[in-house]
């Protein structure tokens, strides 16, 4: 005869008093700081960068997110700081109170043009629309330094039925290395080897991917500002002439697979998911995903076959 | 953290050099054999194995010594034991010259080609060296031996330079300076039989510093006169006096003392040190460890006399950082020694042992219950990591990528705590200063140049090597105090600071060689370095290898270093070739906006003063127009 079971315990205990609240954040104190000659109010801990955006100036950025640790290594946001000897980066020196901010002085420009030449005259820049963009904006003429200026091109990395890796087309921000370290995936795949010119991205004695310690969430996809790192199917679709961006929609739902409620942006062409996406002020993602909810999405079109 | 490894295996000798260091891995989750009933039911992990991260580079440099490169099995148990991703490790040790993560021949021999040895025959000890071994990089004495064509050395007093390095179960290193083609190749043999000696040098101070014994030394007083192996003789010849007197003073007024002294940097940045040290020991009340680091990871081209004074006066370095960590409130320092300085790495870890065992560092210094001790950390052949941000992230264990300021060491430094960085030859000025009084301090030299220098005399002089001065001679004094003008006699230019400083003509010798007077004339006194050419020299070839280093040694991290580093060199190959794009002078203003960007816009000082040298002698000597 066995003892008479008693009832079972709550899986979660109830708590015996108030359930505690998190501490509402004490308010920042803001502190004022001149821009191009206009004050403006951010508060304190704030950068340059968030205080030129409040005031509609247009700041260029290519290794800065929101969602990532500012490593200020292309140095395109540079601003000119009165008094300090060199330009600072706008995108991680924090506002003090009293400096006096210059955006489009001859020093500021100069800087930020030949950054951009600096990186179209050595990397392929042909999916990079941003950059692009600034290059107009700026007047970059990479062609200055010659046809036989140093590049990094190199042949596409396809070792994996997931995503490529065009390293001929990176600028070294950085970024991917930050999603899959310490800023979002502690995986750890990949880092950034070798030295000056010659300094890449690569994974330990650069073995093939499979091989590697990558999980294939593609978090490195999501923050890749110039399509180093691309999709299988948008790389394959570009390689056939068939990728059209004003031909795509772009859906939002919630990922199928899990409890956790990842936000997707599904980007489909002629009724055909070509690739997902999350958006970075999702609450959830802050644009991270996993190999289900990035690359889960093949048996969509296995209708056709049955 | 779950580490995920290829199938690579170390080999026991791999294995057995990383454990000599490490000790025996405790359990199976640090790289030791699978014991199921205890590894099973424990996780031995987590932060504890994560904090010794910043035991990688000694690893990688035990593997490199006993194996000669870094294999992928190698890298896997390195990974393993300190429980740091593989391709991290990997990012860390290829960052390193030092370092071949390709199978390498044991024996290598780095032969500088650098400014300094270029005034002394490198260029034909390279052209004989390719004669008879073949071209750098290619294995020689049946894949026993490699040369190799290096940066400069540090041994410019001794040009032209080589050093020699053989792994194995007991690594030797050789300097070989001056070197010619049969003492080298004959060391190189000897290397590969096993029969280097086991002193990597045969110092002559007489010749490297020419001075030696003359009685208005100070900071060199000791170089030459003392047996730097034995702390006695230190002792008897005025050592730790200053640390004795810093107690009498306390914490306090040793740093006002140094406030007071108007000492600056000499490391080629001239902060004030006061300043430094106060910053970091304000910061007490709040609770953390503090360090200090001395910064001996001499690396600026023509530069040698941190070299210099740590083997021949060690203990004088230890007793001043032992002084700065009294007056900082830190426990621990650690000495960041350049990797290509084998001597210097020998002599001060025996001063570190022989100062413990009197009890000048460790728990209970000199019984005044001050806590101290000091630990060497060899660099990997990086001279960015003598950038103190990039310092800091090479001893950590990371990339020796130099870190955007603020904030500033002092304020987060080493593993993010307050720290004082200073150069070798800024602490032994300590002693000097806390003994005579910041005041008198003060009051040596010139204006707001207080105090001795150190002047590293190389290229085409009579006398080349290390000379103190108090601050104030000129150019001209200099260069007679090192017996005048050698090579053809004719003085064509002379190179102030390094690579990263400015050349200057025969016309300004009458330049003091103060902070003030250099930066009058648009120069630096950098890290002190006064390098003569005389008018046979070709400068264009010298602004082309200076161009090179600076492409060579970039760390890569931020665009306008990385690539403004190569499109200068390109530029000026261009026009040495006479092959421009457009113009002379559209080449000309493309080289003035390259280096105004990297000036302008580079994280750290490699970068802001990498077109400082091309551009001064552009101007001066209107090259190329």
């Amino acid at each position: 005869m066995s003892e008479p079971s008693q009832a079972p315990s709550p899986l979660i205990p109830v708590p015996r008093a108030p359930v505690p609240q998190i501490p509402a954040a004490a308010p920042r104190r803001e502190i004022e700081i001149t821009i191009d000659g206009k004050r403006v109010a951010v508060p304190e801990g704030a950068t340059i960068l968030e205080a030129t955006r409040k005031l509609g100036i247009d700041t260029p950025t290519l290794c800065f997110l929101e969602t990532l640790t500012p490593v200020n290594a292309c140095r395109v946001c540079v601003v000119e700081l009165e008094g300090s000897r060199t330009l600072v980066p706008a995108c991680s020196r924090k506002a003090e109170a009293g400096m006096a901010v210059h955006t489009e002085s001859e020093r500021v420009l100069l800087s930020r043009r030949l950054v951009l030449d600096f990186l179209a005259s050595s990397v392929d820049v042909s999916t990079a629309p941003t950059l692009r963009a600034y290059m107009e904006q700026y007047g970059a003429r990479p062609d200055r330094f010659g046809a036989r200026a140093q590049t990094v091109a190199q042949a596409p990395k396809i070792d994996n039925e997931l995503y490529m890796r065009d390293y001929s087309k990176c600028i070294l921000c950085y970024k991917c290395v930050e999603a899959c370290g310490v800023d979002a995936q502690n995986t750890f795949a990949i880092s950034v080897a070798g030295r000056g010119f010659s300094a890449h991205i690569s994974t330990e004695f650069d073995i093939p991917l499979p091989q590697s310690a990558c999980v294939y969430c593609g978090n490195c996809i999501g923050v890749c500002p110039t399509g180093a790192l691309m999709f299988k199917t948008e790389y394959d679709r570009r390689a056939a002439g068939t990728w059209d961006e004003t031909q795509q929609t772009q859906t939002d739902t919630i990922c199928p697979y899990c409890g956790v409620g990842c936000e997707l942006t599904v980007h489909a062409q002629e009724g055909q998911i070509v690739k997902v996406s999350s958006p970075l002020d999702h609450s959830v993602t802050q644009g991270n995903l996993c190999i289900k909810g990035r690359f889960g999405w093949q048996f969509t079109d296995s209708r056709a076959a049955t | 953290m779950d580490l995920h490894l290829t199938a690579a295996a170390a080999s026991a000798e791999e294995q057995a050099a990383i454990d000599a260091l490490l000790g025996e891995p405790e359990s199976s989750w640090d790289g030791g054999a699978r014991q199921i009933e205890r590894d099973g039911r424990a996780v031995f992990g987590g932060g504890t194995a994560r904090s010794r991260r910043h035991l990688l580079l000694p690893v990688l440099h035990a593997i490199q010594e006993r194996i000669g490169w870094i294999s992928p099995g190698a890298l896997n148990y390195a990974s393993v034991r300190l429980n740091v991703a593989p391709a991290e490790v990997h990012g860390v040790a290829s960052f390193y010259g030092m370092f071949s993560l390709s199978p390498r021949p044991p024996v290598t021999a780095h032969v500088c080609d650098d400014i300094a040895c270029m005034t002394r025959g490198a260029g034909a000890l390279c052209a004989e060296l390719e004669h008879k071994l073949g071209p750098a990089g290619s294995p020689s004495e049946g894949g026993q031996t490699i040369w190799q064509r290096s940066a400069c050395l540090g041994l410019c007093e001794r040009a032209p330079a080589a050093l020699i390095s053989a792994a194995g179960t007991t690594a030797r290193e050789r300097v070989v300076a001056p070197a010619a083609t049969e003492n080298l190749i004959s060391t190189m043999q000897d290397a590969v039989n096993g029969r280097l000696p086991a002193e990597p040098d045969t110092l002559s101070t007489k010749l490297s510093v020419p001075q030696a014994g003359q009685a208005q030394l100070r900071l060199l007083r000791r170089a030459g006169q003392v047996d730097p192996s034995s702390i006695e003789d230190y002792l008897q010849r005025g050592g730790y006096e200053a640390l004795r007197r810093s107690f009498e003073l306390g914490a306090e007024r040793v740093i006002q003392e140094v406030i007071d002294s108007k000492l600056l940097g000499r490391g080629g940045a001239a902060f004030p040190t006061g300043k430094k040290w106060e910053a970091v020991h304000l910061q007490r009340h709040l609770g953390y460890p503090h360090y200090v680091i001395c910064n001996a990871d001499e690396s600026e081209p023509g530069t040698f006399k941190d070299r210099i004074v740590m083997e021949g006066d060690p203990f004088a370095v230890l007793e001043g950082m032992t002084i700065a960590g009294f007056a900082v409130g830190a426990q621990k320092g650690y000495v960041y020694v350049r990797g290509e300085y084998p001597l210097a790495t020998e002599r001060l870890n025996h001063a570190i042992r022989a100062a413990r065992a009197q009890k000048l560092l460790g728990q209970d210094i000199l019984g005044r219950g001050l806590r101290f001790d000091v630990e060497l950390r060899r660099g990997a052949g990086a001279y960015i990591c003598g950038e103190e941000t990039a310092l800091l992230n090479s001893i950590e264990g990371y990339r020796g990528e130099p870190r955007n300021k603020p904030p500033f060491p002092t304020q987060s430094g080493l593993f993010h705590l307050p720290t004082v960085v200073n150069n070798v030859e800024t602490l032994i000025n300590i002693p000097e200063i806390i003994l005579g009084g910041g005041a008198a301090y003060a009051r040596i030299g010139k204006g707001n140049s207080a105090g001795y220098r150190l002047f590293c005399v190389s290229g085409h002089v009579v006398r080349p090597g290390v000379y103190e001065t108090p601050y104030g001679p000129t150019i001209r004094n200099v260069i007679d105090m090192a017996g005048g003008v050698g090579g053809t006699g004719r003085l064509q230019a002379v190179l102030l600071g390094g690579a990263a400083g400015s050349f200057v003509s025969p016309m300004e010798l009458d330049t003091p060689l103060t902070f003030e007077g250099t930066r009058a004339i648009g120069a630096t006194l950098g890290s002190g370095v006064v390098l003569l050419f005389d008018d046979s020299t070709d400068l264009q070839q010298v602004l082309l290898r200076i161009a090179a280093f600076f492409r060579d040694e970039t760390c890569g991290q931020c665009v306008p270093c990385r690539v403004g580093s190569v499109r200068q060199e390109e530029v000026l190959q261009r026009l040495v070739r006479r092959q421009t794009i457009g113009s002379v002078a559209e080449e000309r203003n493309t080289l003035q906006e390259i280096a105004q960007a990297m000036r302008d816009a580079s994280i750290c000082g490699l970068g802001q003063t990498a077109s400082g040298a091309i551009l001064s002698a552009m101007n001066r000597w209107s090259l190329f127009s």
